[in-house]
């Protein structure tokens, strides 16, 4: 049986300040297959972006194992990840494409071929012709599109995204959530997606884990039978409904 | 092209404007019948140019001490903020003793720079660059500070090199805020160098002023007054520019 591409079992993890000891993730467990899009989600403040930080080997951690790649597919932590935050972090004195290029700059990437492929991206997620323009004359929407085709430049093989659209209006979050799948499907890469929306998380993601109000355990990882391609409509069927209910349960509201 | 028009029609305006202040100047004078000696018109100003006060070395000398004292001042402020950002043990013990300096009215330290370093060109770029330093190191300081966490975060998942991180990242984000320092600091190193012409000194504007202030030639004051600031002027319109051209439009602080 061959190992899953990302393996977390029994992490744990506690923050340390001069005087206090504080447990931010008590024991999460999960595992991803390569190519797998996960939601997770979870109470504010419970360990989600500790969780992914852990992952993206930022944060260290006191327990349980990490490990991500496998045989099918290798891992080099320092070049195969790709994050997505809530804000943009775009740097404003460089232009869209400039900005679409800075990890391909950082692991010195050959130039043209990431520069070609920085431009091919821009159209992917629909910034065609904005490649000159500065971040603060496009929309939010269009700064979080342009991070997220920041993320893939350097054809990482996981992409971390920490509620990306958190910041978005509602219909501008739909909207990116039809693009991301779409994206994904395109791009095929392994994306572990943080969010705070349920339905957001059931919409987007073939898995949902669960996670406990803070210090974070798992309080479940539950698997999205809807098929892919998702369609708007989905979120009114029976099923879909079925699964909001359940992890709102899980987090304490019914 | 429309844009070119625009900007031209500005700088129409302020030269206007000044040249209004001028006219208003000369009328006011010729109404009132204020004598020479309290205030000479614009042309009275002008004509002291031809008495034999040594102008030219005069203003030479006043100009080397503002620019040399900036320019001193922007060197070390600058490598001194970059001491304490690398070495933060530095900053930590430092930093509160910079506050402190920062707090003494600098020209009271002209006359004991004068006992120190005897008078002459050499003190008087001492004053003004003492007064100069600090809004460029707490600047610059505070710039290479400001970079959101969680872009460092993003690049250190690449395995950025601290060098990386500083001149793709800090440093130019760093920058609109030591502009910002620096322009603060054009009106203080004048006034620096010319105090330290007032307290003690055998040449220079300042020392030229006090000269024929024996002798009550208001007009040739006023001349002093006006080519104190052009140096001011001209050194402030130098930093202007750098500005546009390093910082450009999309980089500003505000
Ligand atoms: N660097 C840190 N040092 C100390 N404590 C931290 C640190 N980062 C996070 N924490 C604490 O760990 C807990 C989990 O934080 P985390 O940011 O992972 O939560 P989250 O689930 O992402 O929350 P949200 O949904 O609001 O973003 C919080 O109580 C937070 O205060
Ligand atoms: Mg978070």
């Amino acid at each position: 049986m061959s190992q899953p591409f990302i393996h977390l079992s029994e992490v744990r993890k506690t923050f340390k300040s001069k005087k206090e000891e504080f447990l931010a993730v008590s024991e999460v467990t999960f595992d991803v297959e390569v190519g797998e899009l996960i939601s997770i989600v979870g109470p504010s403040g419970c360990g989600k972006t500790t969780v992914l930080k852990i992952l993206a080997g930022i944060h260290s951690y006191e327990g349980g194992t990490v490990r991500v790649g496998n045989d099918e597919q290798t891992f080099n932590p320092s070049k195969d990840i790709g994050m997505v935050f809530q804000q943009p972090l775009l740097l404003k004195w460089r232009k869209i494409l400039d900005n679409v290029m800075l990890p391909a700059e950082i692991l010195g990437l050959p130039r043209k071929e990431a520069l070609d492929r920085a431009r091919y991206l821009l159209d992917m997620v629909g910034l065609h012709g904005f490649e000159d323009k500065y971040p603060n004359e496009l929309s939010g929407g269009m700064q979080q599109r342009t991070s997220i085709a920041r993320a893939l430049v350097h054809d990482p093989k996981l992409i971390l995204m920490d509620e990306p659209f958190g910041a978005l209006d509602a219909l501008t979050r739909e909207k990116m959530n039809l693009e991301l799948l779409r994206i994904w499907e395109e791009s095929k890469k392994t994306i572990l997606f943080v969010t705070h929306g349920i339905q957001e998380a059931v919409f987007l993601g073939s898995r949902v884990i669960v996670l406990t109000s803070g210090p974070a355990r798992m309080a479940d990882n539950l698997l999205i039978d809807l098929p892919y391609p998702r369609t708007l409509d989905m979120k009114t069927h029976e099923a879909f409904g079925k699964f909001t209910r359940h992890i709102y349960k899980h987090m304490g509201m019914n | 092209m429309n844009d070119m028009s625009k900007r031209l029609g500005q700088y129409g305006l302020i030269v206007l404007v000044h040249l209004g202040v001028v006219l208003i100047w000369h009328i006011a004078i010729k109404v009132s019948e204020i004598p020479d000696y309290v205030m000479p018109t614009p042309g009275a100003t002008l004509m002291s140019l031809g008495e034999d006060y040594g102008w030219w070395h005069n203003t030479v000398i006043t100009g080397m001490e503002v620019y040399g004292g900036y320019g001193l001042a922007i060197v070390v402020g600058v490598a001194m903020a970059l001491i304490f950002n690398w070495f933060r043990p530095v900053e930590t013990m430092l930093m509160p003793l910079m506050v402190s300096l920062n707090m003494i009215p600098k020209v009271a330290l002209g006359p004991l720079f004068i006992v120190w370093f005897s008078y002459g060109v050499g003190s008087n770029i001492l004053i003004s660059f003492s007064i100069c330093l600090l809004p460029i190191l707490l600047t610059m300081e505070r710039g290479l500070k400001e970079v959101d966490p969680d872009l460092i975060d993003l690049v250190r998942t690449l395995n950025a090199s601290r060098w990386q991180i500083f001149i793709k990242i800090q440093l130019p984000g760093a920058l609109p805020y030591l502009f910002s320092g620096m322009k603060v600091a054009t009106v203080l190193s004048v006034a620096g160098a010319i105090v330290g012409e007032f307290i003690a000194s055998e040449e220079g504007l300042g020392y030229l002023m006090m000269q024929v202030q024996v002798t009550m030639d208001t007009a040739a004051m006023f001349m002093g007054v006006l080519l104190i600031t052009l140096i001011g002027v001209i050194l402030y319109f130098f930093v202007l520019l750098l500005e546009y051209f390093v910082v450009g439009k999309t980089n500003a602080v505000n």
